[in-house]
């Protein structure tokens, strides 16, 4: 059966120590996959290895017994819409918090496309003290590109990153103006901040609802043709070599993509890309008859974009997998395809669904915690990512194998636009750890 | 009554001054010699010279400035000219006339002096090919400002001397800045290491190939500098456009006690004016002990003057 702590506000003492027995540790900040011991006090990780805790524990140390099974940095999620301030009956912090727990996810990522935008420090500071009070996992906003996302002021990255924003973003939205995002680039780059955009021109994907091609067409629903993406993500690759700015693609989709992020990162532009888990597990087809909650944005491509997708993050050409985490209340969901909001819940599934990708033998389950923990952690100037002494106890312990089937109803989101319901997933998360303390815990034998 | 401020042949053989670009370093250290000698002047009682007597000075203003037109009209006058001032408001430009046209008109009056401000690069530059008299740029576009560059040249080497491994720090708005652009190129004339600072967003294509350190940092760039000079940031810059706000500017790239303490405990803080009191100077800073501002305007005068007497001794039936 499934725990959730509350959060550590309610309850702020120690915690005890606690040793991982015997599990498969998994730090791709250092390369290893090896099976061995690790120590958390204090909130750190205090040791590690295949002896550690052999002679003598601390005081009141609870000992988790691996038995084979895996121990990661905890994943960091770098897309998640939250929808508190301003859309609470989608999903609060809170709620999303408890979500990411049982997802293995110690770290969320939330969106500013809140009401109001998260476009000033006051906003920022608002919503890290709403997440210290509420959540059980860390909670982390990014703050947006322009003043109330309208495309035209830069907002203040320096104070915003000095209040705890920890990248910049429209979320959903786009910035039209080329030269809009040349001086956004522009301006980061004195902060090293990192410039996080959709790449999608808004106007060549207009009235567009799923990926444009045959079955688009037979199902009589406007599509968004690839180029869409390719034009945006060229015009902002091109800016950020012009720059110097640090910039990430989120959420790309497309087989055609890939070659042009792997030109930029060749030429040595601060580069980088991410891609939602659903485009990785999921194609066009899964649309089925006009299920809305398979209306993505960017849309589900074709076999072959997925395909090169799953390449692209074996490669390295995709850096991050995101959940893209998008709560939508069945009334905007519950309506005709053209018409129903884009966006489908993820962070509760989100490694579930990624370990597809391990099963089927395409990417290593490092490179897989690489993609969710190491490299977002480092992207976003986290400490995290990585199960080095020192670091933070930010763990999930998980059963690689265990077959499970998602059952919408026991999602912890508020809302519960899942497109895995009824997936068959091979995975479970047993236990999820934020600065060393058990926020989740699944007991397999209950 | 003084004649004239030279007692003796100017070195400065050029017909305008469009530029600091093209001038040399002998020409410069003349043109401060002489403005050491109106300063005098413009101490005493009687400030009237005779140097431009019967001369005729227009102050063409294409670009509303207060300060700087007061101080040319303020030079010429001194020198003895009749100067007259033609405004952008009040002339034929405003309704619909060519800078070409307006030269030749103005060119048909005789005029030996005629002192140019204009909103476009370049603009003083043809209008000089096209008249016959002397012609000084009082800024173009985001060109140049060569009598700024000089009024804090003259400043400067006033209060310490020698501009040998001198250490000018030029902070705010150096793209779209012509004092900027003079300043460093008469510093490097002089001798003095130029250091530029900046967000990105306001630095121009290419600085780092001006012979100017660039830091995009004002902590880093200010670091033992003997001179900071502050350009102005104008306002349809600060909101959003280069920069995100005032209080963000002002925090990272805004002169406050705390930051102009990292400078050379002797630094002087300029500032070519009109201030923007709490977004690039703090005033604090500006109304300080270290700070020359009103001595610049002072300094202006008397640069303007020596331009003026300098390019009349070139003059025909001078």
């Amino acid at each position: 059966m499934p725990t959730w702590a509350t959060p550590e506000s309610f309850e702020p003492r120690p915690h005890a120590p606690m040793l991982f027995r015997n599990v498969r540790l998994l730090d791709p900040s250092s390369g290893t996959d090896e099976a061995g011991n690790l120590l958390v006090v204090g909130g750190e990780i205090a040791d590690r290895g295949p002896l550690v805790g052999n002679d003598g524990l601390p005081e009141g140390a609870e000992v988790i017994e691996g038995r084979g099974r895996a121990l990661a940095p905890g994943l960091v999620d770098m897309r998640v819409f939250v929808g508190e301030p301003g859309y609470e009956h989608r999903e609060t912090i809170a709620s999303a918090s408890r979500a990411a727990a049982a997802g293995g996810v110690t770290t969320i990522v939330c969106m500013p496309d809140t009401d109001p935008v998260i476009d000033d420090v006051a906003l920022v500071d608002f919503v890290m003290r709403l997440a210290r009070d509420t959540a059980i996992v860390n909670v982390k906003p990014m703050a947006a590109l322009s003043k109330r996302l309208e495309g035209r002021e830069m907002t203040e990255f320096g104070l915003l990153t000095e209040a705890g924003a920890v990248a910049f973003t429209e979320g959903r939205r786009k910035i039209t103006s080329a030269r809009m995002m040349r001086r956004l680039l522009t301006y980061a780059r004195d902060f090293d901040a990192l410039v996080v955009h959709q790449p999608e021109d808004p106007d060549l994907a207009a009235g567009g609802v799923v990926n444009e091609s045959e079955m688009a067409s037979r199902l009589g629903l406007p599509g968004i043709p690839d180029e869409a993406e390719t034009i945006m993500l060229m015009r902002d690759l091109a800016l950020a070599g012009l720059s110097g700015g640090r910039y990430h693609a989120a959420c790309l989709s497309c087989r055609a993509s890939l070659p042009l992020l792997r030109i930029a990162k060749e030429r040595g532009f601060r580069v980088t890309a991410s891609v939602s888990v659903a485009n990785l597990a999921l194609n066009e087809t899964d649309i089925g008859p006009y299920r809305t909650f398979y209306k993505l944005s960017p849309p589900l491509r074709t076999e072959d974009d997925r395909q090169a997708l799953v390449q692209g993050i074996a490669d390295g050409t995709i850096d991050v997998i995101v959940s893209n985490h998008d709560p939508q209340d069945a009334e905007t969901k519950r309506q005709p395809f053209e018409e129903s909001a884009d966006g489908a819940i993820g962070v509760e599934t989100l490694l579930a669904a990624a370990l597809r990708l391990y099963h089927s033998e395409d990417v290593s389950l490092l490179r897989l915690i690489e993609t969710m923990s190491t490299t977002p952690a480092r992207l976003l100037g986290l400490p995290g990512g990585g199960l080095s002494r020192g670091a933070p106890a930010d763990l999930v312990f998980f059963d690689p194998d265990a077959p499970w089937v998602v059952e919408r109803e026991r999602l912890c989101s508020r809302s519960k636009n899942t497109c895995f319901e009824n997936a068959r997933m091979q995975g479970r998360v047993e236990r999820t750890v934020v600065a060393g303390r058990t926020v989740y815990s699944y007991d397999s034998e209950a | 009554m003084t004649s004239a401020l030279a007692t003796s042949p100017i070195g400065f053989a050029h017909r305008h001054l469009l530029g600091i670009e093209g001038l040399s370093r002998f020409d410069i250290e003349a043109l401060l010699d002489l403005s050491d000698k109106a300063v005098e002047v413009n101490r005493q009682v009687e400030k009237k010279l005779s140097t431009l007597r019967g001369r005729t000075q227009v102050n063409l203003f294409f670009e509303a400035s207060t300060r700087t037109q007061s101080s040319f009209e303020l030079a010429g006058k001194r020198l003895g000219a009749d100067v007259m001032n033609m405004s952008v408001g009040s002339s034929s430009v405003k309704k619909g006339e060519t800078l070409l046209d307006t030269a030749m008109t103005l060119h048909a009056m005789r005029p030996d002096i005629l002192v140019v401000r204009h909103h476009s690069s370049g603009a003083v530059d043809l209008l000089a090919r096209k008249v016959g008299c002397s012609v000084v740029n009082a800024g173009d576009g985001s060109h140049e400002h060569p009598t700024q560059a000089l009024l804090d040249a003259l400043t400067i080497r006033r209060h310490k001397g020698s501009f040998e491994n001198l250490v000018v720090a030029i902070c705010g708005d150096v793209a779209h800045s012509r004092v900027a652009r003079s300043n460093i190129i008469c510093l490097q004339a002089l001798g003095a290491r130029v250091r530029v600072i900046a967000p990105s967003t306001l630095l121009p294509t290419g600085i780092d190939r001006f012979g100017v350190e660039v830091y995009r940092d004002l902590r880093e760039g200010i670091r033992g500098a003997d001179v900071v000079m502050m350009l102005r940031l104008q306002r349809e810059r600060m909101n959003g456009a280069y920069v995100p706000s005032v209080r963000e500017y002002f925090r990272y790239f805004g002169l406050d006690a705390e930051k102009l303490a990292l400078a050379a405990p002797d630094a002087l803080v300029m500032h070519p004016g009109p201030m923007n009191r709490g977004v690039e100077i703090d005033s604090e800073v500006a109304d300080g002990a270290q700070s020359v501002i009103t001595e610049q305007v002072e300094m202006g005068v008397a640069v303007r003057m020596a331009v003026l007497e300098a390019l009349a001794a070139h003059l025909p039936n001078a």
